[in-house]
């Protein structure tokens, strides 16, 4: 296969905001998101956990709590707002102010017809769910102290709330306050704190389950209005808690990372009277555990470290499977890094301002394995930061390195780059059509550029140097509501591809801005895809690691791709937990197509056969170390390479060499703040 | 485990002289778990309060009538119905009086039994085989009764149970040395038959005992010749057509008893619950031939959980009901409490730490007058095992010679075990008997351990025979540490001059001597750990007179504090298990002299072991360095207050705390050097890649 230069490149200083709130929808199995920073992200746990969308953050939004109602997202957060989300075109679609200072949480009866909010002020105010918006219909009793968490009982007629040293049990219809239940206070030197109730549950036969900053998680029944049960899971707070749909099992997550879980059991087989039995205890966050989701097999966790953290229970799922196995999220789906091929500058994406690099240079030629005197370090040619407070939801440079585009959900802003990238001017005068996009791509040849919008359609821009030019838009034959969140266009300038969240692909004529096709679609979600620049076929790569090459001339699938799916993939590829986020071709040999994850680059040599699923997937390290003949005989068209960790972007620059973007996650672990002490045997 | 609690006597039996059966028919329970319905085989129907030892009511028979069936008691309408003169069923109510004037029903044909378990209606089997309801075949008494049973078989036993759906007449017969089961469903009516196999020719079960449990009929039966079976009946199992074949029922081997001579005569087994078994009349394993035991045995570990003596002739019958064990036996009817906790495997092997509790949970027992007034007598019985064997020292040895020559080492584990303890108890009470060579055999096999022969390390103990001492306390695994605590104390408190006398393991002996000629050589060089340590801290401090102290007294450590055979005795117990929360009370009884002693002894051995140049050796037996310094923070636990207080140990103390400090000194240097290791082996592993590289890779 050969050898190549690769920039190694660790300067991409991404930092992922810390999740703040979760919510799960069981109905339509998708997980909704709430990061620090305010973005929100949509996880579909039916396609292999893929971040479907992301809704970029605001400066001045504090998401506090998460809630689904049916398909609609609603949010609300300390700056005081309720906000409910357009999913279609990845922004908020309105917000109601609910005038009771910071809301805490935000909960939705079983019917869906009520929503309630726990403010700053000590009110739980109602809000009756309509078609199109949300209306204020009353207050509850107002209590002294503010209201912390809530929680709806399943047939809707009370409402437990946990406040500052206290429960409260609320009669939903009268708004009456009928039980108080004190809850006590830390011992020790935490008596004289109050006692915050970070999380509460109401379950059907009237338990209600309580968490709180003493680091307790007590059971009380909710009839009576008296404690049934008190376990103290740490010394720190306990924020999080979730409760499957069941109500036999319930998590609850603490300061010290850890995610205990309780059931519903009785003491011994035979025996009918059950209890809750604390039973397990998972470890899998270094920092406090903010958000909490129970689904049918899973505990979904996240917090202060950033990462997701899907931990299937054993007993709901078969052993050694694909479920069975610990997801852990740490970086987005979907690709913060853009690569000007031509021009060997990059550019990365922040959340408020984007990083312009030009790449370093080195003469001269090493041995496999070693790396290059550095003749010309890496340069940050520019730092843009970005206008207003919506955060950048997508970026794109030009592959001559002359063009930079961004938008955020409500503007859209291009700039020229002179001189080599190094002086910037924003393009003024810009075609009204092109409004706010969620994805943006340059043509080959910097003469064009594509900005998806809204009901999957593609704003086509010409480039010229005073002005740019309106040139169409692209739309698919029916009403597709998606957004686009994947663009890509051939080498020659005829075909545009673009992928939307309901798995459909469409590709269109740039010389007629007609549909040419759409490429039969396809069960599960397109994580990355590319045009052969020579054969014109389009390889899709979809969350479930599948692989499909597709003709744009015959319309139909290859005969490769055919081959492929006849024989399967090999189970490790399959098995595999992060999606392929890009899709490139190797210029010099049109059978290489170069996809990428978070853990592995691998080039697919359409020519060689593939791995055999009874035969071990040799990797390049393993490849390596065997002697000569044994390499011939166990090497197979896919060249997975794992030199390279936490891959961001890997991309073939025009002179042959690789670009590798990585991100260890240790540095973003030494980023984060001091977790809580905890007393290690022997300090 | 399963406990036996002090019995209590319900009633004397009849003085019948070389009369087979106990005079008891049958026991019934009654309204709760407090009264049961006694049926004397003559005429009399007892209703006695269990806790009070005390009969309520007595009914009895006319002269010449007699009782044929065992009374029960419907609990649905309070009433008791028994059978007498085979035909005649008699209905009657706590208030009558005289029996002859309750409600009575003559019937056509024999009545084999009335059954009757609470929550099911009173059924009777016919001694043909076949089964009526009480309620209608007292709507017409005279109605015929088919003959189920062929004309030479006879019903052996019968039993009556309930499930959740219907209620079972259980019978065994037998016929020409078969045995079958009957099944029979009532409502609707079904009957089942199955053969049960054949034991060993001739032999026919003891005893049968059935329990309901997951759905399934379980029947227990013992054979004369130990053998407990147990068979499973599904109560859902599909109804063969009528006249069908007898089917044959599966068997499985739950226990297989110790017999002792000869085959068993009167015996019973009585399921207790899923995993014990009550068993009369078969020997205790670890007490000779004599039957006259009730023991209770774990069948899941096939473990001996419990048993207790009871005096007198065991006439093979044994009820339970609500925890208690109804048995006749030699003059008495006596109850006996008992109690199954779940079994675990820790409770099997006697670990589990729930004897305190259990003994504090025991019913309170009642005195029984028997006991009070008949103490003396009751004695002798206990005794009845050791009077066997009262053969002279030598011929015992010669036997156990003999026997330990057998080469078929079978069952040897258990012979060796009832041996060592038959001896062992004899020793202990006859002073002038003792086999110290035979037990030394006998310890030697390793198939012994302490909770086979309890007494034997405390009769060594007594009988200052500290090599038998050092092989048990070598091979035993499970010394408790009360026991470990008695050696140890023995130990130290005896003189050097007497400890030289005794005669020790070599191999042990060898070990000590090799350490005790080290102490020589370091002498000689004048160099040990402790003295450089003295000379460090002494230093810093700017004492020279405290120097000159310590260097007397490490002087005086470098000498054995203990004599060569008194040392390698403490060896010993420095190798034993225990668990120091069980051990820290029991050492706690040590005088301060001796714990003085010990400690001297103990760091005495540390200062050995510290020198490089005396590693534990390989091969022999000798305590690991870890040992000793677990014992020493043993002993400072457990006499801190006391060892503080004596200025006689101040230096002692001290020395010992330049142990613990150097000790700290070393670990603490230790973790530096894991430091910097650590990070060698970081330097090694992954060359620093820096925010920005050029490489080459080669792909394959």
């Amino acid at each position: 296969m050969g050898e190549f230069k690769v920039h190694r490149i660790r300067f991409f200083d991404y930092m992922p905001s810390a999740i703040r709130a979760m919510a799960f929808s069981t109905r339509t199995e998708r997980l909704a998101l709430a990061r620090a920073d305010g973005a929100l992200e949509i996880f579909n746990f039916s396609d292999n956990y893929f971040q479907e969308k992301v809704l970029p953050g605001h400066d001045g939004r504090a998401v506090e709590a998460l809630c689904w109602v049916g398909p609609r997202l609603f949010s609300a957060g300390l700056n005081g707002e309720i906000t409910e989300y357009d999913l279609e075109n990845l922004r908020p679609r309105y917000t109601v102010d609910a005038y009771g200072g910071p809301i805490w949480t935000i909960g939705v009866n079983s019917q869906g017809t009520l929503l309630a909010v726990g403010c700053e002020d000590g009110t739980v105010k109602m809000f009756e769910v309509l078609k199109e918006r949300i209306q204020f219909q009353r207050n509850l009793d107002r209590q002294r102290g503010r209201i912390i968490s809530l929680s709806w009982h399943p047939s809707g007629t009370l409402i437990a709330a946990g406040m500052m040293d206290m429960i409260r049990i609320f009669d939903a219809e009268t708004g009456r306050a009928t039980h108080r239940l004190v809850v006590d206070r830390g011992a020790g030197a935490s008596k004289s704190k109050e006692v915050v109730v970070w999380s509460i549950a109401f379950l059907s036969d009237y338990t209600i389950i309580s968490s709180d900053s003493a680091g307790k998680v007590q059971i009380w029944d909710g009839l009576n209005g008296t404690l049934i049960r008190t376990h103290l899971i740490t010394k720190w707070d306990v924020l999080a808690l979730s409760v499957s749909q069941d109500e036999s099992s319930l998590v609850a997550g603490t300061s010290e990372g850890t995610v205990v879980q309780f059931q519903f059991l009785s003491s011994t087989v035979d025996r009918l009277d059950k209890d809750w039995v604390r039973t397990r205890t998972f470890k899998n966050h270094s920092h406090d555990v903010r958000a909490l989701a129970h689904t049918e097999t899973a505990v979904v966790s996240g917090g202060m470290d950033t990462q997701l953290v899907v931990r299937p229970l054993l007993d709901k799922v078969e052993k050694n499977t694909r479920e069975s196995a610990i997801r852990k999220v740490s970086f987005p789906h979907r690709s913060l890094v853009c690569c000007a091929k031509k021009a060997g500058v990059l550019l990365f994406q922040f959340p408020d301002h984007l990083e312009l690099w030009r790449l370093g240079e080195s003469d001269g030629y090493g041995k496999p394995g070693g790396s290059l005197p550095v003749k010309r370090g890496p340069e940050k040619l520019i730092q843009l930061k970005r206008k207003g407070e919506d955060h950048i939801c997508c970026s794109a440079l030009s592959p001559c390195g002359g063009w930079l585009a961004y938008s955020t959900v409500t503007s859209f802003r291009l700039y020229r780059l002179l001189n080599g990238s190094i002086s910037i001017c924003k393009v003024s005068k810009l075609p009204k059509d092109l409004r706010p996009a969620h994805q943006l791509c340059f043509s080959t040849d910097s003469s064009k550029l594509f900005a998806s919008s809204s009901n999957s359609s593609v704003v086509v821009v010409a480039l010229n140097e005073p002005e740019c030019k309106y040139l169409g838009t692209l739309k698919a034959k029916y009403g597709c509501r998606q957004p686009v969140h994947l663009l890509s266009a051939s080498e020659n300038g005829k075909w545009l591809a673009t992928a939307n969240t309901d798995c459909e692909v469409h590709v269109y004529n740039l010389d007629k801005l007609k549909l040419h096709c759409t490429v039969p679609v396809y069960g599960s979600c397109p994580t990355a895809m590319a045009i052969h620049p020579t054969t014109s076929n389009l390889v899709v790569v979809h969350a479930d690691q599948q692989i499909f090459e597709y003709s744009l001339v015959k319309k139909e699938y290859t005969e490769w791709s055919r081959r492929l799916q006849k024989q399967g993939l090999h189970s490790l590829w399959l098995e595999r937990d992060t999606p392929i986020t890009h899709v490139t071709f190797n210029p010099k040999n049109p059978a290489h197509i170069i996809v990428q994850d978070l853990f592995m680059f691998c080039i697919i040599d359409k020519s060689l056969p593939l791995p055999e699923a009874k035969n071990v997937l040799y990797n390049q390290m393993t490849l390596r170390s065997l002697p000569e003949p044994d390499r011939v005989l166990h090497s197979h068209g896919f060249k997975i390479c794992k030199d390279f960790q936490h891959l961001l972007c890997v991309s073939l620059l025009e002179d042959h060499s690789l670009v590798v973007v990585e991100r260890p996650l240790l540095d973003i672990v030494s980023q984060l703040p001091a977790p809580v002490r905890q007393k290690k045997f022997a300090t | 485990m399963a406990a036996l609690y002090a019995g209590y006597t319900l009633r004397g039996l009849a003085p019948a002289q070389n009369r087979p059966n106990s005079g008891i028919q049958g026991v019934e329970a009654e309204r709760d778990s407090d009264h049961v319905v006694v049926t004397d085989s003559t005429r009399c129907v007892t209703l006695y309060k269990v806790s009070d030892q005390k009969p309520l009511s007595c009914w009895t028979v006319k002269q010449g009538h007699t009782l044929t069936g065992a009374a029960v008691y419907n609990a649905r309408t309070q009433e008791y119905v028994a059978v007498s003169d085979r035909k005649v069923i008699r209905i009657w109510k706590e208030d009558d009086i005289i029996l002859d004037k309750a409600f009575k029903a003559t019937v056509s044909s024999d009545v084999w039994r009335v059954h009757c378990v609470a929550g099911g209606d009173p059924v009777v089997l016919f001694h043909r085989g076949a089964v009526r309801l009480l309620d209608s075949l007292l709507s017409a008494p005279q109605q015929p009764i088919e003959e189920v049973l062929s004309p030479e078989e006879a019903i052996s036993w019968s039993t009556n149970i309930v499930t959740e759906s219907q209620q079972f007449v259980i019978f065994t017969t037998e016929q020409k040395g078969d045995h079958f089961l009957y099944l029979q469903r009532l409502n609707p009516n079904s009957l089942q038959r199955y053969h049960l196999e054949r034991e060993e020719p001739g032999l026919s079960p003891l005893s049968f005992s059935v329990s309901y449990r997951d759905k399934h009929i379980r029947l227990l039966y013992l054979y004369p010749n130990g053998h407990v079976y147990e068979s499973v009946v599904s109560v859902r199992a599909p109804v063969p057509e009528e006249g069908a074949q007898a089917l044959p029922l599966p068997r499985s081997l739950l226990l297989s008893l110790p017999v002792g001579e000869g085959l068993l005569q009167a015996a019973s087994a009585q399921e207790l619950d899923e995993a014990h078994v009550a068993v009369v009349g078969v020997p205790h394993p670890s007490a000779g031939s004599g039957k006259d035991f009730l023991c209770i045995w774990n069948t899941n570990f096939q473990t001996l959980q419990a048993g207790k003596e009871m005096a007198g002739k065991i006439y093979g019958q044994l009820w339970s009901f609500w925890n208690k064990l109804f048995i006749p036996h030699g003059k008495t009817f006596s109850v006996i409490p008992y109690d199954c906790p779940k079994s675990s495997l820790a409770s099997a092997l006697g670990k589990q730490r729930q004897v305190k509790k259990d003994e504090s949970k025991a019913p309170t027992s009642v005195p029984s007058w028997n006991t009070l007034l008949h103490e003396e007598k009751a004695h002798p019985s206990r005794t009845a095992e050791t009077r066997k064997t009262t053969a002279p020292v030598e011929e015992v040895q010669r036997e156990v010679q003999l026997l330990l020559s057998r080469t078929d080492t079978q069952d040897l584990q258990t012979s060796v075990g009832q041996l060592a303890s038959t001896l062992a108890s004899r020793s202990l009470n006859d002073p002038a008997f003792y086999t110290p060579s035979s037990l030394v055999q006998l310890v030697h096999t390793r198939y012994l351990c302490h909770s086979v022969c309890p007494d034997l390390v405390l009769l060594a103990l007594e009988r200052k025979d500290y090599f038998l001492c050092q092989l048990c306390l070598q091979f035993f695994p499970d010394i408790p540490e009360v026991v470990t605590c008695a050696c140890l104390k023995v130990f130290i408190s005896m003189s050097d001059v007497d400890a030289a006398k005794v005669n020790l393991e070599p191999d042990s002996v060898f070990f000590m001597e090799a350490l005790i000629a080290q102490e020589h050589e370091a002498g000689l060089n004048g160099f040990s750990l402790a003295d450089e340590e003295d000379r460090s801290d002494n230093l810093a401090e700017g004492g020279a007179t405290a120097q000159r102290d310590n260097e007397k007294a490490s002087a005086a450590e470098q000498m054995c504090p203990v004599g060569l055979h008194k040392a390698v005795l403490l060896n010993e117990i420095l190798q034993t298990a225990y668990f120091d929360s069980f051990l820290l009370p029991h050492l706690k009884d040590l005088s301060s002299q001796d714990v003085v002693l010990f400690l001297q002894y103990l760091q005495f051995v540390y200062l050995k072991f510290s020198h490089d140049a005396c590693k534990p050796t390989q091969g022999l037996r000798s305590p690991s360095l870890t040992q000793v310094m677990d014992w020493m923070g043993l002993l400072l636990d457990a006499h801190f207050t006391v060892l503080v207080m004596t200025p006689d140990v101040k230096d002692l103390l001290l020395n010992l705390h330049r142990f613990v400090k150097s000790q700290v000194r070393f670990v603490s240097e230790l973790g530096k050097i894991e430091g910097s290791l650590q990070e060698l082996d970081k330097m090694a592993l992954k060359r620093d890649v820096g925010q920005y590289s050029i490489e080459i890779i080669e792909l394959f």
